[in-house]
Formats: structure tokens, sequence, C-alpha cells
């Protein structure tokens, strides 16, 4: 049985590439074979935040237009050899490839893989269309912004209407300070409006700007940080084991309210 | 200075207590019409005939009229608030509404579900 995920946003910048590196290569840990595929043509960046870009030889349009066979396409990845990546053409081309052609691509690699994640690019447009194309299920990657709430709001309208009905949320970037003074909406405030299923969610971590500049998932770090370990339950929540919620509130509590709490603690 | 003040007592007082539910509200009512898909036109359009309606009967505060589309889940309701000012005396044929509506009643609220 193989899952074709499409992750996927409307609002741009808000972590669908960084949730596709590291939900892949956790469930890559995990055991199971998965392929993810950049379909943000022309402004690739999967193979970057996997440290795989100096090996990347040919992409999707060159399988499609037959100028290499499937598997000269697929970058395998060195330190989790259950991880491939099917890069994106770096041409701006936009009709470049099609909904039909981009299904059967998919469709071909659900074939060999366990998971194939397809990582959208951002906006609604043909991007975003032939993303979606063969997927079966999406995860929507949101902040708790008003603005990117609208746009996966947006987007999981666009997702229904394509029959796509299995749709789970991901809240990235939040700030447990700023939800307890007010000044940001919580998960559960994003879940009311949008009403699909939680996956998880991930603290605003320096952590992901480190781990993208030198290419290696969060999921890879010995001790991983609380964004680390937040996709790494999201991946076992995929595979559907029951894993609580991180509490990243207390994670970010400081040194002194935790001594405080010790200290007032009854005994 | 007396922002200061008040910032601090907010604080103090698990303050700024509206500002999260705000966002929310303004987010429900922008989500209500990208979900209906009505052009900003007809809302404009569905706002003045049921204003006209009314104001057969009532005459309404216009300066204070709230009217719009909000989404809670996945349901999407009309929500107008028309505060009457007073009764069209002169409109034989409100006479008796008059009567019901000689009450002091600040405020008139419909909520019209759309399927
Ligand atoms: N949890 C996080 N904490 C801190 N920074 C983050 C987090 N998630 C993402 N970022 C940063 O946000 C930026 C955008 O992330 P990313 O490229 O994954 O988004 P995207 O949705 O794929 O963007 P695009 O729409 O351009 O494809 C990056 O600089 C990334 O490092
Ligand atoms: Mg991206």
């Amino acid at each position: 049985m193989s899952r074709i995920v499409v992750v996927t946003s409307g609002k741009g910048g808000v972590g669908k590439t960084t949730s596709t590196a590291n939900l892949g290569m956790a469930l890559a840990r995990l055991g199971r074979k998965v392929v993810l595929v950049d379909a943000d043509f022309g402004l690739r960046n999967l193979d970057l935040l996997l440290g795989l870009e100096s090996r990347v030889v040919y992409t999707s349009l060159d399988v499609l237009n037959r100028e290499c066979k499937l598997d000269q396409a697929l970058v395998k990845d060195k330190r989790q050899p259950n991880l491939s990546l099917l890069a994106a053409p770096q041409t701006r081309n936009k009709t470049a490839i099609t909904a039909v052609a981009m299904t059967k691509l998919v469709e071909v690699l659900s074939h060999h893989f366990h998971y194939v994640l397809v990582d959208s690019p951002a906006g609604i447009e043909t991007g975003f269309q032939n993303a979606i194309a063969g997927a079966k299920e999406a995860i929507i990657v949101t902040t708790p912004e008003i603005s990117a709430v609208r746009d996966a709001d947006r987007v999981i309208g666009l997702l229904e209407s394509h029959r796509i009905r299995d749709i789970k949320l991901i809240v990235n970037r939040l700030r447990p300070a700023m939800v307890k003074s007010n000044d940001m909406m919580s998960v559960e405030d994003v879940l009311e409006i949008l009403s699909v299923k939680l996956l998880g969610v991930i603290p605003d971590d320096e952590q992901v700007i480190v781990s993208t500049n030198r290419g290696e998932p969060l999921v890879l770090a010995e001790k991983p940080s609380l964004a680390g370990r937040a996709y790494q339950n999201i991946a076992g929540r995929l595979e559907g084991q029951d894993i609580p919620f991180l509490d990243l509130d207390e994670a970010n509590r400081s040194f002194l309210a935790r001594l405080w709490k010790t200290l007032t603690a009854k005994r | 200075m007396t922002n200061a003040i008040a910032d601090l007592l907010e604080r103090l007082f698990g303050g700024k207590l509206e500002s999260r539910d705000r966002v929310k509200q303004r987010l429900k009512f922008i989500l209500a019409h990208d979900r209906v898909a009505l052009t900003p036109q007809l809302v404009a359009q569905m706002r003045q005939d049921i204003l006209a309606a009314i104001a057969k009967y009532v005459e309404i505060d216009e300066e204070a009229v709230e009217f719009g589309l909000e989404s809670d889940r996945r349901s999407t309701v009309v929500i107008a608030n028309l505060p009457i000012r007073g009764l069209r005396h002169f409109d034989p044929n409100v006479s008796q509404l008059e009567l019901t509506l000689s009450e002091p009643e600040p405020k008139a609220e419909t909520s019209e579900p759309i399927p």
C-alpha cells in the first residue's frame, strides 16, 4: 500500500519544503521507502535542504521528455538509502509539464515506494494544480497568521473540489509565548477556523535555518531540537501511531520559570 | 505614560484578551466571503436590497449598520445588525408594526444560514 501525499499551503514561505524534507527523512528512518518529488519548477529548493544539490543530474522534466530513465533521475540519499529525490527542473517554463504527465509520474513512482511526497509550489496556479494532480491525500502547512490561514482555507476548498478529502494540517512556526500574550492565534483557533485534522505543530526554531544551511534535515541530528522531534512525531502519526502532541510551551519555558515552578510545587 | 501604565495593567491582569479573538473574528469574516465566492459588488447589492426591505417598515441608523457574512467551521451565515432609529409614522401600511415596535428595541438581528 503506497501513499501519494502532496505538501501544500497556498501562501509562500510557510514551510512546505522544510516539512517535506524532514518528514521524508523521518519516514525513511522508520524503515519506509520514500521518494520526494520537487514540484516547484523553476524555484527548486528541496535538493538544497537535503544537501543533495551536487548530485542532481536529471530532473522530472528529463524523465517526462524521455531523455533519461526514471531510476537515473532518482538521487538516492547516501545517509539514508530509503530516501530518494526527484528534482525539479530549473526552467521557468510553466507549461513544461502537464497535470496528466504529473499524475502518471507519481503513479509510476508509487509502485516502487511506500510514500511519494510532493513538495508543491506556493499559489494556486498551474504549478500547484500539477503538484496536486496525482495526490491521494494532502498535508496543508500554515503558520498562525491571518494571511496564511486564509490561503490554507482556499487551498482546502480547491483540494476538496479535486476530490482529495484526506487533508491534514501542520501548524508551523508557533510561538507559545506570543499565544500566551494573545498576540498570536493558538493552534485551537486555527483548527476552529479550518476544521481539518491536526497532524502536528512545529515551533518556531532557529535550528531550522541552521539545518537548511547545512543541508541536513533536523531529524538527522543526534539530539534533535524541538522542531526536529515534532517532525519525528508527525512521521509516526502518518504511520498510524498514536503519539501525543509535544508540550511546546513547557519546553520553551525559561530556566527561571521552571525553577520557580519546582520551588513552589507542593511536596 | 498612560499607555505604558495601561500596557502594564493589561499584562498583569491577563490583558489584551480580545486581540486574539479579534484576529479570529476578522478571519471568519474574510473566509466567509472567500467561501461563498460572491463578488464584493454582489454583497453590496444584497446589503442594499436588505436595507431597502427593512426601511419600508422602520428607519434604520445607516451609520451603525453592520452587515456581512461570517463563517464558523464549515457553515456560513449572513449577519446583519441593523439598529432602528425610529418608526416611519407617515406610512399607513405599517401602523400595525408601530404597536409591536414601539417598545425600545435597539437592534434587529437576522441570521440566515446559507446552504
Ligand atoms: N519552524 C520554523 N522555524 C524557523 N524558521 C522556519 C521554520 N519553518 C520554516 N522556516 C524558514 O522559513 C523559510 C521558508 O521555509 P520553506 O522554504 O520551507 O517554505 P516554503 O513553504 O517551501 O516556501 P516556498 O513557498 O517559497 O516554496 C525558510 O527560510 C525556513 O528556514
Ligand atoms: Mg518550497
